[in-house]
């Protein structure tokens, strides 16, 4: 038997945009195990629920992560909507199932990218990004902000997307659609691409279902899984399938964000098309009381919220949840006997946000 | 170590950011807003950084990362503390795990307010990091102060603390 030894891994790495640390134990080049310690990023988020009142929250949430805050801040509010009982207008839930879309697209491209970087495919990195700058540019015309956009707040949103800006936003995205068309080939059938991801870091359908993996990851595995068939915001008005891949891979996860992407474009689509008319936000009065629990389908994963309020204008208790901290038990399988070269790609398939999962 | 001119190398580290300046940081570096223009580039190793990034304020568990980090970078170094946490806390100042902004640790030359920063403010920091990173380079009192050894620097003191 080969010698073991230990290779930390992190916290500041070249692949690694946030801080992750593994212990590798490595048995001449293959992982035997792998021993993850998180709490570089911790913060402490939800115990401002102390200091800032519910509606004030709303911002700090969002600020859990600046890839999917969109849907953090959307979370929040619809787990205290539920709590007052609060119905949000048509035009509101429209809105914010655009946006939400639109977080989406923009986290995917950016995982593209990331995972072209981890393999070495510098151009594609760039090309990546390059499609994410527009749907970043969208974001700013319609709410001012890159990557927080704070338009979120309870019983609805605080901006309107005029008749114009819609059509803008629809032909934008075909046209990113169209050249993501042309970049997915290279990610789907380029020879060297797929030799880095085909067989590598296989999860199974019972492995996963065991694991308690969210998301792409767990759908790349099979399991038929989405938060978004429960039908919140205008879900339950727009006709899309869960999309899977049986390849349990590397290039399942791949394929499984690519037409994600696309899913993703066509409900915005639909979203744009069905817009209705009316207001955007209800007015909301008094204090919240009693507790919540919500379910959301972010582009990581499946999310959940948690609200407990007791009458006051500050809440009792704020609970997230997140996709990145399901899927580390189902990372560390995937690392076990996989090459150390291949330790990097690994962990970027899982797409991991560590800010979200620490808080 | 005179007339450095440019290309300096650039060193990015999340502290406990919520990922937002770190996304606008890479975004940066590439095609449409392209820093790299500039001379600089990209690298994840501190031991070839002249310039450190650092996004997100100060935990218990990151301080002695960003310290070690910072030490391990040859001098001249310039440090720019990039997004509103990374500048004072920002919005979890008051959270019981941030101990503060970069400031805390390591000494730092250029703040980039914004949450997140823009990328065109990044790039302004970036900048005036590439000309402060010459003046100290070609700065012959900081130059020296580079190479004096421990004893020499205990000289000083002591000379200081006679006067």
């Amino acid at each position: 038997m080969a010698k073991q030894s230990i290779i930390p891994f992190g916290p500041q790495h070249p692949v690694l945009p946030e801080p992750i640390h593994l212990d590798l134990v490595l048995e001449d080049e293959k992982v035997v195990e792998a021993i993850p310690s998180i709490g570089f990023v911790h913060r402490g988020l939800e115990s401002l629920v102390d200091k800032k009142d519910f509606n004030e929250m709303t911002y700090v949430i969002e600020r859990t992560c600046g890839i999917c805050s969109f849907m953090h801040g959307m979370g929040y509010c619809e787990s205290i909507e539920k709590i007052m009982q609060v119905e949000v207008p048509d035009r509101g839930r429209y809105l914010r199932t655009i946006w939400a879309e639109m977080s989406r697209v923009h986290s995917h491209l950016l995982w593209l990218g990331l995972l072209a970087d981890a393999f070495g495919f510098e151009s594609l990195f760039y090309q990546c990004w390059r499609m994410r700058e527009k749907v970043l540019d969208l974001f700013e015309m319609t709410t001012g902000g890159r990557c927080i956009f704070s338009v979120n707040k309870v019983g609805g949103v605080l901006k309107d997307i005029d008749d114009i800006m819609l059509q803008t936003i629809k032909v934008t995205l075909e046209d990113l659609a169209a050249e993501l068309r042309i970049v997915s080939k290279t990610f789907m059938k380029d020879y060297t691409v797929e030799s880095r991801l085909r067989g590598v870091g296989i999860l199974t359908k019972e492995q996963a279902h065991n694991l308690g993996a969210a998301g792409p990851f767990a759908r790349a595995s099979g399991i038929k899984m989405d938060m978004r068939t429960t039908g919140y915001a205008a879900y339950g008005d727009l006709d899309f399938d869960i999309i899977t891949s049986d390849e349990c891979d590397s290039y399942g996860r791949c394929e499984v964000r690519i037409h994600e992407i696309f899913q993703a474009i066509d409900l915005i689509g639909q979203c744009i098309d069905k817009m209705p008319k009316g207001d955007i936000a209800t007015i909301v009065k008094g204090n919240p009381n009693g507790e919540a629990f919500v379910r959301m389908e972010q582009p990581r994963g499946e999310a959940v919220y948690f609200s407990k309020a007791n009458g006051s204008k500050f809440l009792e208790r704020m609970r997230v949840r997140t996709p990145t901290f399901a899927n580390i038990p189902g990372l560390l399988e995937t690392l076990k006997g996989a090459d150390f070269a291949d330790v990097p790609l690994l962990i970027l398939t899982i797409d991991p946000c560590i800010s979200c999962t620490e808080r | 170590m005179g007339n450095v001119k440019r290309s300096p190398w650039l060193l990015h580290y999340d502290g406990s950011s919520c990922n937002g300046c770190d996304i606008e940081v890479l975004a940066c570096l590439t095609p449409v807003y392209d820093a790299e223009r500039f001379g600089i580039i990209n690298t994840g190793d501190p031991m070839q950084a002249d310039i450190f990034l650092i996004t997100g304020g100060i935990n218990k568990a990151n301080q002695e990362v960003v310290r070690q980090l910072y030490n391990q970078m040859p001098r001249p170094k310039v440090v720019v503390a990039v997004g509103v946490c990374a500048c004072t806390g920002g919005v979890f100042k008051e959270c019981y795990n941030i101990i503060g902004g970069a400031d805390t640790t390591i000494p730092v030359d250029i703040y980039v307010p914004g949450c997140a920063a823009r990328p065109q403010a990044i790039i302004d920091g970036i900048v005036k990091a590439i000309a402060l990173w010459q003046e100290k380079a070609n700065n012959p009192e900081y130059v020296h102060a580079m190479y004096e050894s421990q004893e020499e620097k205990e000289e000083k003191a002591e000379k200081e603390e006679n006067k």
